[in-house]
């Protein structure tokens, strides 16, 4: 295990000893102390490498993940995983708005709260957020799985493409061209396979979820469809 | 983008201290505002006395003043000069003596703050050598407010900077921009209010001093707020017993709340905070949008 303390190395010099990582590297295991809030902590990993991050994070961190395993014991600012290709990004406490933002694949999964605008723009990118999520989030999704044991806020999934919602608790508002849609046994499936990525494989009942997407009637424009744009 | 810090402080210990938390909180904001800055702080009072902070071009401008106003306040002033900026107590009874005197004999100073407590510093410049200029980092008081500017509604000057005054032992800071400021101003300027620059955050203050004269309360001028200005925006307002916190609806503007059984602190971004006293065992959370929340002391 490789541990750098922020306190003593600037993060300019770990992410590029991040950086210098390849698909075959034996330095698996990094340890990052006092990150005191820095932005882009650990970003534009390219390994598959575990990182583990003891402290609360800044803007971004983790984004542009490919491959790498990244920890976060303790909260995250905007943005966080944002953009990621693959792998996992962990976040132990809440994380603010945008978390895991145009994802394109991989999984993000948040042990608390997630602010608002979790997922906007998500391009097949999963995330499981065990607390609750604020307001627009999935906004423009367009691909991938989002899933949130607790509440979402106002106007989930507006203008959604074709990502998938599954929203355990209440939602406080749909968005533009965002509906409630049956849970069939697919989706069950599809469901009880993110929350087994998560770790809460049997600790939760896939039933109490609802699921939501995309109506498919902002697709193309339609002048009666003026006012939802 | 702007940076807003706060602290609040529910441990009497710290106070010695408060100027000295705050000048690294704000030091660590440079990032986010690094064209201006300025604090108001909440330090000792006397009963039957009003503390007015002055503004003036510069020290010089300022060091004759207190002997001068002393005689119309019938008392010595307690002066306090630092830097463009001088603080006095007066009678309350003769408070409005010495701003007429004041007006007479300084025209080029402006009284910039007003209470029993609240005192406000601004300038041009770094965040962290303003701080200096003041020597805020030996301030004292309950609790403080402070903002680094990046402008971009108006010209980067003095009256620009926050904070913007909204009455007694009242001020508030702003991190985002209004986009009807230009109506909103029309609209006060009709009801009477004077706005010294083009800035959207002295709108903004303007609107709450307006909404708390036709009688509603510092939380209720907030709610209302939310209907009538439009735009981005985090406010952070100081009162004589704490400080509160609005964000519009949209929540684009960042904001970190951190508490401890000793204090509670805001910050635009969590890095603002990572020097407080038990930071790492802090609640740090993020206030929600279109919430108006109170930190006072009972």
């Amino acid at each position: 295990m490789r541990t750098v303390d922020l306190a003593a190395t600037p993060l300019r010099e770990l992410n590029a000893a991040l950086h210098r990582l390849t698909l075959e590297t034996n330095e698996t295991r990094w340890r990052v102390l006092n990150p005191r809030g820095a932005h882009a902590v650990a970003v534009g990993l390219d390994a598959p490498v575990r990182v583990e991050i003891e402290g609360h994070v800044g803007y971004y961190c983790a984004g542009m993940n490919k491959h790498a395993d990244v920890v976060i014991n303790g909260n995250a600012g905007q943005g966080v995983a944002e953009n990621m290709m693959s792998g996992r990004v962990h976040v132990i406490g809440d994380v603010s708005q945008a978390a895991g933002a145009t994802g394109c694949g991989g999984l993000l999964v948040v042990d608390g709260n997630a602010s608002a605008r979790c997922g906007i723009s998500m391009k097949g990118i999963d995330i499981v957020v065990k607390g609750s999520v604020g307001h627009m989030s999935a906004f423009m999704a367009q691909a991938g799985n989002l899933v949130v044991l607790g509440d979402a806020g106002e106007a989930l999934g507006d203008s959604i493409y074709e990502a998938r919602l599954y929203v355990r608790g209440s939602v406080k508002g749909l968005g533009a061209d965002c509906i409630e849609k049956p849970l069939r046994e697919e989706h069950k499936k599809d469901l009880r396979r993110l929350l087994e990525a998560a770790k809460l494989g049997g600790k939760v009942d896939v039933a109490e979820f609802k699921r939501y997407g995309s109506a498919r009637g902002l697709y193309h424009f339609h002048i009666d469809n003026l006012g939802s744009y | 983008m702007c940076g807003i810090v706060g602290l609040f402080l529910k441990d009497k210990a710290l106070e010695p201290e408060l100027g000295g938390l705050v000048t690294g909180m704000l030091a660590t904001m440079c990032d986010r505002g690094p064209d201006s800055a300025g604090f108001a702080v909440y330090g000792a009072g006397k009963p039957g006395a009003v503390k007015l902070t002055l503004r003036g071009p510069s020290r010089a401008a300022l060091e004759p003043l207190a002997q001068e106003l002393a005689m119309v306040a019938g008392t010595p002033v307690a002066p306090v000069l630092r830097d463009t900026h001088l603080t006095i107590m007066v009678p309350a009874a003769k408070e409005q003596a010495v701003r007429d005197e004041l007006a007479a004999i300084a025209p080029d100073v402006t009284v910039v703050g007003t209470g029993k407590r609240m005192e406000i510093f601004k300038e041009v410049g770094r965040p962290d050598t303003v701080a200096a200029r003041f020597d805020l980092a030996h301030m004292q008081g309950t609790h403080a407010i402070g903002h680094t500017r990046m402008a971009t509604e108006s010209a980067v000057t003095t009256n620009g900077a926050h904070p913007f005054t909204t009455g007694a032992d009242q001020c508030l800071v702003h991190n985002g921009s209004l986009s009807n400021h230009n109506a909103v101003r029309r609209t006060l300027v009709r009801e009477g209010l004077r706005f010294e620059t083009d800035n959207d955050s002295e709108v903004a203050a303007g609107y709450l001093t307006w909404r708390m004269r036709e009688g509603l309360s510092l939380g209720e001028a907030l709610d209302a707020s939310l209907a009538d200005l439009d735009g981005f925006y985090t406010f952070v307002v100081g009162t004589e017993s704490g400080f509160g916190v609005l964000r519009d609806p949209v929540a684009c503007k960042p904001a970190v709340v951190a508490e401890t059984d000793r204090w509670v602190a805001f910050g635009t971004e969590y890095r603002a905070l990572v020097d407080l006293p038990g930071i790492a065992a802090a609640k740090v959370w993020e206030p929600e949008p279109a919430k108006v929340y109170f930190w006072e002391r009972s």
